[in-house]
């Protein structure tokens, strides 16, 4: 037990020993964990996002074309400014704006026309940032129910909006398509808006103008975490994130310290004391999981503390998690030791699988934005499960049974890497 | 005592090690001479037990040694050719550690420490980080890591790489210190004046292969000569160095950058009648030293190359 106990502490020794290194070491998910998180949401889970900048090119001028103008400018998400053309196709090829929406001339009358008789519509152009095509679906429906709101009013209250109706009745009648029924109802309903229209010009509602046609529906948005009364916090998973991320790194340095090590001295020392090779890997195993405990126990006290991420589930499933996390980090370690050959090689290899592994399982961006295919795939990657775990004891309020699969995924990763490390682990080493 | 049969280790086609064998006694120095790949660090890895044999056996007081944790290893000391100590923490940290591995603690693990920084001289500098020591000192701690355990035999792979001379002389001191105290020392080196100094038999080393193993004594024995008188000659450049040959004592003569070397059985008899030869033959000379052949000499004589050559 002595020479164990005193591989361990001299691995802990070492690492301790390099404050400045520990101290960047944790700092940096720190900083990295703090802006991903309000990124995603904050503590709030409803932080106000930017306006998006969209221009305007009014060619038509119209009383609705401004009106749809106004009607954009009115909405919360979108930060609307007027240009020409030829300004606007510059700006949003810039990156500047995210979308151009251009109303052509004579888009009120033409607009009107095809409100009530079906006439030529009018084409609204959307010019568009194609890095931001999801927010052009935005802008598009955003645009749909200002025109709609805009035009609706018109017809049913405004100047032009009689003249449309006295004119689509005209054109009822020489419409040689129709049915004589079909022409007396539709001349019944237009009669009708008439009137309503000329009531509307003598004695406007007490209520104010009518607002045209609205979306007849408003939605309530409840977010579902641990509790009704709990928002969701974008720093629990952030620092999860950043936690798993740093953590693996600080699994490929033991990896690469142990490559470097069987190529010293001290190797052969090591070798020369009667001690069996399950203690050598053992102890590193245990003093890599310690380290990689500690880093998570900082990164989320640091959160608790200063972004209130509290443990709203299972506080045995998060111990859990995180401790079969850092098992499954040693694990990898040794599993990089033992294939790797030379320092840089085994370097760049290890880097280029960690980081693959840290983006497939959910660390910068959770897994839910990925598609269908990849977020099944994604299960066999060691760091999804770290990640549905630290989310599911965190802000889900999972409780410990929904920890049990996660833990054990992890430690099924685990014995896997472990078992091969020791199997290809070149023991007959010389300096 | 440790006895060494018939080692041998291949790598690939190429035997590093072939059909060594040795045997050391208490308070001895054997020494590994040979040049660098001749298989002497294979040979002392093999020994401490960090390499498996293909073939031979390993024995330490008659036992042989089985497996990465058989307390046999106990006994032997082992000092790496490369500092086997952590920079970043001090020579006590180092030691603690080390002397930990062997299951020592607590006042035994002290009383080791310190006595084995006091025959290294570094008691004063058992706080101080491993960093800041120069490469001999880093020797010296190199050295006294291996001793903690109070091991029989111990394996000192090429302990004085690197280092200055005055730090070589004090190892030098040590290791006598430790012979003296009844230790077994295997000492592998390339420094043919290392081995001169130091050691009770010296086993010379080639592409794997023993190709001498005695004293000191017994190596010039196996040379053509054991004396080369040396005489500066004024004149050099036309000087016939045969006819000397014809002369009872002397058994080679030649001219290498204007110093005729000849070599002699006896000293005593041969070196006036050499001298009076070259008076009588009206050549006159500056000055004149008698050499001992050295090992790098009794390596030519074997191999055909120089040790640095090789």
């Amino acid at each position: 037990m002595i020479p164990f106990l005193a591989l361990v502490r001299k691995d802990l020794r070492l690492f301790f020993g390099d404050r400045r290194a520990v101290v960047v070491g944790l700092i940096v998910p720190i900083v990295l964990a703090s802006f991903f998180g309000y990124l995603f949401g904050g503590q709030g889970g409803q932080q106000e996002t930017s306006r998006m900048p969209v221009l305007v090119i009014d060619q038509d001028g119209s009383a609705i074309s401004g009106a749809v103008v106004a009607q954009l400018g009115s909405d919360k998400n979108l930060e609307v400014n007027s240009s020409t053309l030829d300004e606007a196709r510059t700006q949003v090829r810039k990156g500047k704006a995210r979308a151009a929406i251009v109303i052509p001339k004579d888009f009120g009358s033409d607009a009107g026309r095809a409100f009530f008789a079906g006439g030529k519509k009018p084409e609204i152009s959307l010019l568009y940032d194609p890095s931001h095509s999801m927010e052009m679906n935005m802008v598009q429906g955003i645009m749909t129910g200002a025109v709609m709101q805009a035009v609706s009013k018109e017809m049913f209250s405004g100047q032009s909006g009689r003249e449309m109706v006295k004119e689509s009745i005209a054109q009822l009648d020489a419409n040689s398509q129709m049915t004589p029924a079909e022409k007396k109802s539709l001349r019944d309903l237009l009669g009708s808006v008439e009137k309503w229209n000329e009531q509307q010009a003598d004695q406007p509602a007490a209520g104010g103008a009518p607002a045209g046609l609205t979306i007849p529906f408003e939605s309530r948005q409840e977010a579902i975490t641990s509790g009704t009364e709990e928002k969701y916090n974008g720093y629990a998973h952030s620092f999860g994130g950043m936690g798993v991320q740093f953590i693996l790194f600080m699994g490929l340095d033991v990896g690469i310290r142990l490559l470097l090590l069987r190529q010293s001295g001290l190797w052969q020392r090591l070798r020369a004391a009667p001690l069996s090779r399950s203690m050598l890997l053992g102890s590193r195993t245990v003093s890599a999981a310690l380290i990689s405990g500690f880093i998570l126990l900082v990164l989320f006290s640091f959160a608790r503390l200063v972004f209130h991420v509290r443990i709203q589930g299972s506080f045995l499933g998060f111990l859990g998690v995180c401790a079969a996390f850092s098992l499954m980090t040693a694990a990898f370690g040794l599993l990089i030791a033992a294939l790797g050959k030379t320092v840089e090689a085994t370097r760049g290899y290890a880097v280029m699988a960690t980081l693959i592994m840290v983006m497939l399982g959910g660390s910068w961006v959770p897994t839910f934005v990925f598609p269908q295919w990849l977020q099944k795939v994604t299960v066999v990657v060691p760091t999804r499960w770290a990640m549905d775990g630290l989310d599911g004891m965190t802000w889900r309020g999972l409780g410990f049974s929904e920890a049990l699969i996660p833990i054990g995924m992890l430690l099924l990763f685990t014995v896997l890497f472990g078992v091969l490390a020791v199997m290809s682990f070149r023991w007959e080493t010389e300096s | 005592m440790l006895e060494v049969k018939a080692l041998r280790k291949n790598y690939g086609k190429i035997a590093a090690v072939d059909g060594i064998s040795l045997r050391a006694d208490s308070a001895q120095t054997i020494g590994l001479l040979g040049p660098n790949g001749a298989g002497k660090t294979t040979t002392v890895s093999m020994i401490a037990g960090l390499l498996p044999p293909d073939s031979g056996e390993v024995l330490i007081d008659g036992s042989p040694l089985r497996g990465d944790t058989d307390p046999v290893k106990r006994k032997i000391g082992l000092v790496p050719q490369n500092i086997a100590l952590y920079d970043e923490l001090t020579a006590l940290a180092n030691l603690n550690f080390l002397g930990a591995l062997y299951g020592l603690s607590g006042a035994g693990l002290k009383r080791a420490i310190g006595e084995a920084l006091d025959l290294v001289g570094l008691t004063d500098r058992a706080k101080d980080k491993v960093a800041t020591f120069s490469g001999g000192m880093k020797r010296r701690l190199n050295l006294a890591a291996a001793l903690l355990h109070d091991p029989q035999i111990l394996l000192l792979d090429e302990p004085t790489v690197g280092v200055d001379p005055q730090s070589r002389n004090a190892i030098f001191d040590n290791l006598e210190t430790l012979k003296k105290r009844g230790k077994t020392l295997v000492y592998t080196t390339h420094y043919m004046e290392e081995a001169e100094r130091l050691c009770d038999r010296i086993i010379i080393i080639d592409h794997g292969k023993v190709i001498a193993n005695d004293t000191l004594h017994g190596l010039h024995r196996m040379l053509p000569v054991t004396n080369l008188l040396a005489i500066e000659l004024e004149s050099p450049d036309h000087f016939k160095p045969e006819p000397l040959l014809a002369l009872p004592e002397v058994e080679s003569a030649e001219v290498k950058e204007g110093v005729l070397k000849v070599g002699l059985h006896n000293l005593t008899t041969g070196a006036p009648s050499i001298l009076r030869w070259l008076a009588e033959s009206g050549h006159s000379y500056q000055h004149v030293t008698s050499e001992r052949p050295d090992l790098e000499t009794v390596f030519l004589t074997l191999t055909g190359r120089t040790l640095r050559d090789s």
